[in-house]
Order: structure tokens, then C-alpha cells, then sequence
């Protein structure tokens, strides 16, 4: 029983973590039908941000309760600076491109970031352990859980609900509705689609490095960690249907339930089962499981 | 007149003929490096092994070493260190290392990390037979299922690790009854664990395996890695985790208490003790791939090299920078020794390959025997100890020494026979 438990919780954790990640790579291609390979250098972006400011913070004899604010701030200095800059100084001049034009190029601009990171941090290893253990932790049988986990479940849990209230219930989400099903008529219609392209870009970065500075106090901070990120992320917005938010939640689900189940029962299937998964969904739903029909225009 | 003409031209010759010789024994010996420069074990390994290597290089180039390496560079000839970044994928690397000897023309290569690129490497450095020396990288396949002319490793490999934690986890917990691992999904990671489970089978029959885990390398996210370790209830758990995976796995595992209901091995822990000391709990057992770093014996050779690299760096030298020094000295052992044999001129790649083949040198790690692998892999004694915090400050208590012959599979048998048979001569 203790174990069945166990594959739940770590599943849960592990899904959190993925749709955090996950969720603005979805956000962006919905909307702007950007395949955002940089998603992985923003993830990146927060953790180095997170963890260098948030350890010079502590050293300097910050309250260490306020560290959460600072990995959160760290991630909003990271969307509020590049991903702006990104936007404005070169995509915006290639939305009439081809799709897989804009991905190559936005790799292109991962593999510079990946630099950019080198040279700013150098490749030391940067670790800002503080925050993963303040919080004490809860007990499952024979199993010790940092209350920190809790954190990461809520912050999945806001981005989401958040993201679906803001798109379904206000006036800003509807408009964007409009940019997402017709970007020439709603321009027409004198919605500033810039401004919203702009700012969709610049919260799915906020999200990436929300999901960075987070993970930063669990694991060493080093050059090259966006790059799995990328392909895990990938995994779940394929599975769950590319720009659908509920496909993402439950894509990360799956993945991670199915994750915790091979490591707990069967860990030498651990690398095979999350693409089999995503093999067998594509097999059957070739768009994703929320993948919805798109009118074609002529 | 003509005479004299003639013995002008001919002093003259014979003098540009001195010149040329003179100038071609010493000019530079191109050492090609390759080491992790960037990504997760850039810095946690591939760095510091860069800077052994051009501390190291400058220090002999200056002939400011001790006795027996006092002489300049190589035989007297300066070395000159080409750098290449290890990360990538092994089909990069196999391009990088055909670049180094065909582009750059190197006359060495003293490099890699990486299980997998070392085998990737090994075959070609045969094919372009191209003096190649293995400094770090641990599986033991490279010379059991393979021979090579042209390859040579002067560290141990993996089953000295395994086998050694294996007897130190006998020493501490001889009545365990459960132990499990959790170790990287590649040649390392494998072999590593192949190596300790059948040794702890031998040395403690009773024990049973817990689990096995097995993430891909550079995973980063272990919560149920360890939950299946704390699951399993095990005495003991072994990792051959290394980089940035085994800095994630102390992060995690720490808070997670499984350095206090198991008692865990960390092969090669010597590389976080230092920077992860406030994570790392006393009684954590910690080994550095070798008597190096802090199991490293006190001898001039080793306070010459870890004086000189702290200095510089700040920092004290870890296993990896231990190892790439300890190479440089293993070919500069055999490059003197054949150009001895060749009457003081340049030595040919063979006769230094000649003369590498079974020497036994000194290094900062102590004795280095090239005894497995038809005279190319070394063996040394290893060690372990467990984390003891003394004054906040990390430290290792009962450090116990194996003899490299406990350890390390007799000449022509391979690993994991040895270990299945009771570890007979």
C-alpha cells in the first residue's frame, strides 16, 4: 500500500514539475504557432537567475522565508528582460515565415542563449539548497516528503486554472481567443495583436523560468540543463494535443504516472516507457488527445 | 681553394645538419586535450582536469618538478596543449579526435571522461595509430573486450570502484541484509553496478537486492528514484553517480532521509564532499576513484602537485585533475625512457609506445602500475572512508586502503568472471 502511494505522490510531483514546464511551450504555440525551442534556455535562464541571486541573497544574511519570493522575482526578471528582447528584436520579423522556419530559428537563438549562459555563470555548478529544506516535510509510511513538493503541486495547479480562467473569463482572454482563431481579422477589428503576441511570448517564457527557478534548489545549476527540458516538454504537448491547455495537464499526468509506475515496478523500463506512451497516442490520436479539428482556409 | 670551399660547404652543412637536429628534438610536443569544457561535468570534472593539465604542463615546461620528472616538458622538448570540449555526441567526438591528429597534428592525446567515448575513441585511435592515453573514464570493457596497440588508461577502471565499496560496505555493515543502487543508464553506470552486485554477492551471500535503478545520465530529477530506494528498505545503497546527477541526487536525497535509514556509497563522492558539505550528513561513505584527492598519500609528488594547483586555483585539486596529471606523467615517464633508449634523440611514437607497455611510475596518487591490458590499463590501490564533520568543516574517519591486487582482476581474466569466481587469482 505504501508504495502504491508512493506512485501517486511521486507521479504528482513529477507531473507538476512537467506541466509548469510544459504549460507555456503549449501557451506559445497555441497562440502564436511557435514551435519555441528557446523554451529550454528560459528554463535554464531561471534556474541560473534563481540560484545566483537567490545564494547571494542568503549569504548576505537575507531572511531565508524570503527566498520564495526571490526564486519567483528572479524568473519575472528573466521573462521581463529577454524574452521581450527576443520578441521585439527578432521574431516579430519572421511570423510570415514557415513554421518549421520560425523552430529552426528559435533554435538557433536556444543555441546562443546556451552560450550567453556560459559566458555570464562560466560552468561551474551554482546550488541554492536552502529553499528545498525550510519547510520541514510530511510522512507517508516510510516515506519523507519536503512540504517544498507542495509548493511546486501549487504553483502547476495556479498556472493552470490560472491561464484557463484568464482565457474563458475575462475580456483580455477572449480577445486573445480572437488573435489565436484569426490574427488578420482581429488586426482589422483594431486589436493591438503585437502587444498580444508580445505579451504571450513574454508569460510562456515567465512560466519556463518560473518552472527553472523552482527546480533550482533540488539540483545542481549547470550549463546544457534546458535541453532535456525541451524534449520532455515536447513529449507532453505532443501527447496532449500541441496548444491545448488541458491536453498538457493531462499529458504531464500520464507521463508522470506512467514514470513513477515503471521506476517503482519494472526502473529498467524507465526511458522507454514515457516514448512509448507518446508513441502509442500518436498511433491513435496523430494530433494529441485534445487536438481539436482546424477549419481550413482557402 | 677548392679545397677549402669544399670544407666551408661541408662545415657548413654538418652545422645546419646540428641546427635542424638540435631544433627537431626540441621542438614542441603537441598534446592534444580533451576534457568536458562545457555541460553538467564541465564543471565538477572537465574543468579542473583542464586546469591539472596546464598546470601541469607548465610546471614541467619549467622543469619545476620533483625528482623523477625534473627534466623539461618531455625528454626536454616543451609541451604545447591543443583543447578540445568533450561535450557532445560520441559521433562529435570521433570528428574531434580525427581533427586533432590529422588538422592539428598532435602528437598525444590525453583525454576523456566519458565511458562511452572512450570506447567510441579507442578503435579509431588504433585505425589512425595515434598515441592515445584514457585519463579518467572507467569501464572495464575498453581492454577486456578489446586490444589495442596505440590506447593506454592510467587510472583504474570501474571494478576497482565497485569492488573496493563492495568491501568496504562488508567492513561497516557485514550483516546487511538488503542493498540496492541507483547508477546511470550507460556503460558507467552499468558496469558499476554489474561490478558491485556481484561482488557483494560474493562477500555477503545473505544480502539481497532491493532495487535497481537505472535513470538516463544528466536526468536530474530523482523523487522516485528515491522513493523506490527508501521503498526497499536496503541496508545499503551504492551510486556511481558523478557530475551534476550526483550533486542532484545529494540535493534530493538528503531531505528525502535516505542518507539516514540506508547507509549510502558514494563512489565517487570525493568531487561534492567539499562543495555539498552541509547536505552530505556524517557516515555517508565516500570514495575518489583512487588514492586521490583526500585519500591521497603524502608524498613530495603529491605536495608538489596540490600546493601548485591550490595556489593557482584557489581550489584543491579533486580525482579528476589528479588523474589527467597523473597522465602527463605516465607518458612522460615512457616518452624519457624510450628517447633514453633511442641515444637522447626523439623517440617514434612506437618506441614510446614500447616503453609505456608495463611501467610502473609515481604519481600524486602514489604507485601506478600498467599491469591489465597486455601492459596498457594501470591498477593502483584504492580507498574509502565515510564523511565526518570535524569543527563544520568536512573531513573522511576510518579510511580504510585496498591493495591494488584486492581489488583489480589478475592479466588476462576479465571483471566480472573475477568477481563470479570468488575473486581466485
Amino acid at each position: 500500500m505504501d508504495q502504491l502511494i508512493a506512485v501517486c505522490i511521486d507521479g504528482v510531483i513529477y507531473s507538476s514539475w512537467l506541466f509548469t514546464s510544459a504549460i507555456g511551450l503549449t501557451l506559445i504555440y497555441g497562440v502564436m504557432k511557435i514551435l519555441n525551442i528557446t523554451h529550454g534556455s528560459f528554463y535554464a535562464l531561471g534556474a541560473y537567475m534563481a540560484a545566483s541571486v537567490t545564494g547571494a541573497l542568503l549569504a548576505r544574511g537575507m531572511e531565508p522565508m524570503l527566498s520564495y519570493l526571490v526564486l519567483l522575482g528572479s524568473a519575472a526578471a528573466v521573462a521581463l528582460i529577454v524574452a521581450p528582447l527576443l520578441e521585439r528584436g527578432l521574431l516579430r520579423f519572421m511570423y510570415a515565415k514557415d513554421e518549421v522556419v520560425i523552430m529552426l530559428i528559435t533554435y538557433a537563438c536556444f543555441l546562443m542563449l546556451e552560450d550567453a549562459i556560459k559566458l555570464i555563470w562560466g560552468v561551474d555548478p551554482y546550488f541554492v539548497a536552502e529553499p528545498y529544506g525550510l519547510l520541514d516535510s510530511f510522512e507517508l509510511g516510510s516515506l519523507t516528503y519536503p512540504n517544498y513538493n507542495l509548493i511546486l503541486i501549487g504553483i502547476a495547479v495556479a498556472s493552470g486554472l490560472g491561464l484557463v480562467y484568464v482565457l474563458n473569463k475575462t475580456r483580455v482572454g477572449r480577445l486573445l481567443l480572437t488573435v489565436i482563431h484569426d490574427p488578420e481579422i482581429s488586426r482589422a477589428m483594431g486589436i493591438n495583436v503585437d502587444l498580444f503576441y508580445l505579451v504571450t511570448f513574454s508569460f510562456g517564457a515567465f512560466l519556463a523560468s518560473m518552472a527553472g527557478a523552482f527546480t533550482a534548489p533540488t539540483l545542481s545549476v549547470v550549463p546544457a540543463m534546458g535541453v532535456d527540458i525541451i524534449v520532455l516538454s515536447f513529449a507532453v504537448v505532443v501527447i496532449g494535443g500541441l496548444g491545448s491547455l488541458q491536453g498538457a495537464a493531462v499529458g504531464a499526468v500520464i507521463v508522470g504516472l506512467v514514470r513513477s509506475i515503471s521506476i517503482h515496478f519494472a526502473p529498467e523500463l524507465e526511458l522507454f516507457v514515457i516514448y512509448f506512451v507518446m508513441a502509442l497516442v500518436l498511433a491513435v490520436r496523430p494530433r494529441g488527445l485534445f487536438s481539436v479539428a482546424e477549419a481550413r482556409k482557402i | 681553394m677548392k679545397t677549402r670551399l669544399l670544407t666551408l660547404v661541408a662545415s657548413l652543412g654538418l652545422a645546419w645538419t646540428a641546427t635542424t637536429s638540435h631544433a627537431d628534438e626540441n621542438a614542441p610536443i603537441k598534446v592534444g586535450v580533451v576534457t568536458f569544457l562545457s555541460g553538467p561535468a564541465a564543471g565538477p570534472f572537465g574543468v579542473p582536469a583542464r586546469n591539472a593539465a596546464e598546470i601541469t604542463a607548465e610546471l614541467l615546461n619549467a622543469g619545476k618538478a620533483p625528482a623523477p620528472y625534473a627534466q623539461k616538458g618531455f625528454g626536454g622538448a616543451p609541451l604545447q596543449l591543443v583543447l578540445v570540449d568533450e561535450a557532445g555526441s560520441t559521433t562529435t567526438q570521433v570528428t574531434e579526435f580525427r581533427n586533432l591528429v590529422q588538422r592539428a597534428n598532435v602528437d598525444v592525446v590525453i583525454g576523456y571522461i566519458s565511458s562511452g567515448n572512450c570506447l567510441a575513441i579507442a578503435p579509431v585511435a588504433e585505425e589512425l595509430k595515434k598515441l592515445t592515453v584514457f585519463f579518467d573514464c572507467g569501464t572495464p570493457r575498453i581492454f577486456e573486450d578489446g586490444s589495442y596497440k596505440y590506447v593506454f588508461r592510467t587510472s583504474p577502471h570501474a571494478t576497482m570502484d565497485s569492488v573496493g565499496a563492495a568491501l568496504y560496505a562488508k567492513d561497516v555493515k557485514p550483516n546487511a541484509k538488503k542493498f540496492s543502487g541507483i547508477n546511470q543508464n550507460y556503460a558507467w553506470g552499468q558496469d558499476s553496478w554489474s561490478d558491485f552486485e556481484g561482488s557483494m554477492k560474493q562477500l555477503i551471500p545473505a544480502a539481497q537486492v532491493g532495487t535497481s535503478q537505472m535513470p538516463k545520465l544528466f536526468a536530474g530529477q530523482y523523487g522516485a528514484e528515491i522513493s523506490a530506494l527508501l521503498a526497499s528498505g536496503s541496508d545499503i545503497v551504492h551510486t556511481s553517480f558523478w557530475d551534476g546527477d550526483l550533486e542532484a541526487f545529494i540535493l534530493q536525497a538528503g531531505p528525502r532521509g535516505l542518507f539516514k535509514k540506508s547507509t549510502v556509497i558514494l563512489t565517487t563522492g570525493e568531487t561534492a564532499m567539499y562543495k555539498l558539505a552541509a547536505q552530505i550528513p556524517d557516515g555517508v561513505i565516500i570514495g575518489a576513484r583512487g588514492p586521490f584527492g583526500v585519500f591521497a598519500p603524502n608524498n613530495e609528488l603529491n605536495k608538489w602537485f596540490s600546493s601548485n594547483f591550490t595556489d593557482r586555483y584557489n581550489v584543491s585539486p579533486n580525482y579528476a585533475a589528479y588523474q589527467m596529471t597523473q597522465s602527463f606523467l605516465g607518458v612522460k615517464t615512457a616518452w624519457e625512457k624510450a628517447q633514453a633508449a633511442n641515444g637522447g634523440k626523439r623517440p617514434t611514437p612506437e618506441q614510446v609506445i614500447a616503453a609505456f607497455e608495463g611501467i610502473t611510475y609515481e604519481s600524486p596518487g602514489g604507485k601506478v602500475q600498467m599491469s591489465l591490458g597486455k601492459g596498457h590499463q594501470a591498477v593502483m590501490e584504492t580507498a574509502y572512508g565515510m564523511t565526518k564533520k570535524v569543527g563544520g568543516k568536512m573531513t573522511v574517519e576510518k579510511v580504510k586502503r585496498y591493495p591494488a591486487e584486492t581489488v583489480n582482476p589478475p592479466e588476462g581474466i576479465k571483471s566480472a568472471d573475477w568477481i563470479k569466481n570468488g575473486f581466485k587469482k
